[in-house]
């Protein structure tokens, strides 16, 4: 009776009308059970790995419920009680957050704004050089900053702004006064976006300049015969061209808008710059690290990580209606 | 210069045309050259000023008078630096961490990014989707920190080494390369009766030399250069790395780490021994840095193919 009605079980798999020629259709019912008993190499391989992602990455997203539930030291790592939108309501109500959240907007925006287009600018200019030895040497000396720690980076901006250093060697040449520029709050942005220009610029153009050499020559010998001269050229042939590159970028850049420079900013700020430099993120470190009100911290950094992830989302979905590009 | 020259008239005729000659666009060539000169100049400004400035003396860093060339010319603040055990103790931790750091993230992202080039894997999908989506949202600091407490990692050298193991972007560049690999060779080592690891071992790992040295070299430079972990997960002077020891310097905090010691050692610390610390800090990464620079590019446009 059993092995009766086992019979036909083991054998309908193969069988219930389908087509056998279709080479997808058995890979795509091939069940769990079967492809661990043909792949459990490859899965104990992967164990390693996700325990590392689950502990050191989801953990931690699950953490943030200690936004809404109140934590204590030395507790549990998910807080102990529920106080529901507490912590939020908190925050919403803080001038100090709002003013935070204004500098990381016009921080984000500034550095954006300025950071964005110039690697295309130098990938253009590299791209008109003839002489191969010239374009390398240009290259390597522009891409080195990117390599450098940000404390190092930190420690050259600190000697460059100070009152003896260069900066104010140049003021003091054209008959001005020396500035003390690190603790002028008016003056942190220009500092923070030129050090940021200065370390990523060249390191952002490696993929324009890649992009540059898929364009097809014969765009260019089309333009040349239609009287288009060099400036034109560039402007409809190479620009559209490195687009897709440009909205990747963007896209790109725009997810990581909220989260500007967090460790530059801590290594360069002062409380006397605070009016402009504190960001969401270092006031976030001194609220739950530096004053110990964890659940505090932690509401205001799930607002800012959720935000990041709206903007990456949404900045994705927008370029792919208008442009007809997006990372996936 | 004269060099480039020959090489430019080098260039095959068939790519000069009448507009390339034009008066126009000779002279933007002209303060093109002169445009991307200073933008070299500028880069290099900073880092020739700080190695100036280390082999200068004091005095004359204080009244602004060391700009490209060093003045008061001496060795003293090196051999100064150099007698420091506190220096040598955290460049010495900076190295341990590093090696121990680039090690574990090695295997653990080459054995996914093999797992993950394997087209046949059912649920193959999903785990690349736990990777990604990680590129995109994150716990933040605070339950981050709270982790690392809860996992008891504080002021012990794994809060340094494990939670950054696996960058996604490696991961993903790694990946790319195994599913360029040829299959066929896979499967012939398969029916000659090699096991999956055995594959990996023998047969992947020895044909993927090029990319293990350049997820080496990312995974180096980051871990060397890296300082915050080990700012926030360390109080113990005796196990910072060299780039914290360098941020206390640089922030003006005494480096006490003979216990006491200099406690009391609240003068601003120099301006040539921060030179000092700084050079020999970088001084690893612009030794290898020619050598190495290509296979960064090469490896990061190998990353944005994916995309």
């Amino acid at each position: 009776m059993t092995t009766q009605t086992r019979e036909p079980a083991t054998t309908a798999p193969p069988d219930p009308g389908k087509p056998p020629g279709k080479p997808k259709a058995p890979r795509y019912r091939t069940t769990w059970r079967k492809a661990f008993k043909r792949d459990w190499q490859l899965y104990s391989l992967a164990v390693l790995p996700l325990l590392f992602f689950l502990v050191f990455r989801y953990a931690p997203m699950l953490g943030n419920v200690i936004a809404f539930r109140k934590f204590v030291p030395g507790g549990s790592i998910y807080g102990e009680t529920w106080v529901g939108l507490r912590y939020v309501k908190l925050f919403i109500k803080d001038p100090n957050f709002w003013e935070v959240f204004g500098n990381t907007m016009a921080l984000g925006a500034l550095t954006l704004v300025v950071t964005f287009p110039l690697p295309i600018v130098l990938a253009l200019l590299l791209n008109e050089v003839r002489s191969r030895y010239f374009k390398r040497f240009v290259q390597t000396v522009s891409y080195l900053p990117h390599f450098l720690s940000i404390v190092i980076v930190a420690g050259m901006v600190m000697q460059l702004v100070s009152l003896e250093g260069t900066v104010n060697q140049v003021v003091r040449a054209f008959g001005g006064d020396a500035v003390p520029f690190i603790q002028e709050p008016g003056w942190f942005r220009t500092i923070y976006v030129s050090s940021e220009v200065w370390q990523t610029v060249g390191w952002g153009t490696i993929l324009y300049l890649a992009a540059l050499t898929t364009i097809d020559a014969q765009l260019y010998e089309a333009a040349r015969i239609d009287g288009a001269n060099r400036w034109q050229q560039t402007w409809h042939v190479t620009l559209p061209g490195i687009r897709p590159t440009m909205v990747t970028l963007l896209i790109l850049n725009t997810g990581t808008f909220l989260a500007v420079g967090f460790e530059k900013v801590l290594l360069l700020y002062n409380p006397l710059t605070y009016p402009t430099a504190d960001v969401v993120s270092t006031y976030l470190y001194r609220v739950g690290l530096v004053s110990n009100n964890f659940s505090y911290a932690a509401a205001i950094g799930l607002f800012e990580s959720v935000i990041g992830l709206t903007l990456v989302l949404s900045a994705n979905a927008i370029s792919r209606r208008v442009v007809g590009t997006s990372l996936w | 210069m004269t060099k480039a020259l020959k090489h430019d008239d080098k260039k095959p005729a068939a790519t000069r045309t009448p507009l390339d000659d034009s008066r126009g666009y000779r002279v933007f060539r002209v303060v093109n050259t002169v445009v991307l000169l200073c933008v070299a100049a500028v880069t290099l400004y900073p880092l020739v000023t700080i190695v100036a400035q280390s082999f200068s003396s004091e005095l004359y860093i204080r009244t602004g008078q060391v700009n490209l060339v060093p003045r008061g010319f001496n060795l003293d603040t090196y051999e100064l630096v150099a007698a420091d055990p506190a220096f040598w103790n955290s460049y010495l931790n900076t190295v341990v961490y590093t090696v121990t750091a680039t090690a574990i993230s090695i295997v653990l992202t080459t054995i996914y990014a093999y797992v993950l080039s394997k087209h046949r894997l059912k649920g193959r999908g999903l785990l690349i989707g736990v990777a990604v989506f990680t590129m995109f949202f994150n716990g933040g600091l605070i339950p981050n920190y709270v982790l690392v407490n809860g996992l008891g990692l504080t002021n012990t050298m794994w809060a340094v080494v494990l939670p950054n193991a696996i960058s996604v972007f490696n991961l993903l560049v790694m990946k790319a390369f195994f599913e360029s690999l040829p299959a066929e060779l896979e499967e012939a080592a398969a029916i000659d009766g090699l096991s999956t690891y055995g594959i990996l071992l023998r047969i992947v790992l020895p044909l993927s030399k090029a990319v293990l040295a350049t997820m080496v070299l990312f995974y180096a430079v980051a871990n060397w250069n890296s300082w915050f972990p080990a700012f926030l997960y360390l109080d113990r002077a005796d196990l910072f790395p060299v780039t914290v020891y360098l941020r206390n310097m640089i922030a003006g905090a005494t480096s006490a780490t003979s216990v006491g010691a200099v406690e009391s050692n609240a003068v601003a610390i120099s301006a040539n021994i921060k030179a000092v610390t700084m050079v020999l800090t970088v001084l690893p990464i612009v030794v290898v840095y020619p050598f190495i620079q290509r296979y960064f590019v090469s490896g990061v446009m190998l990353g944005a193919v994916k995309q």
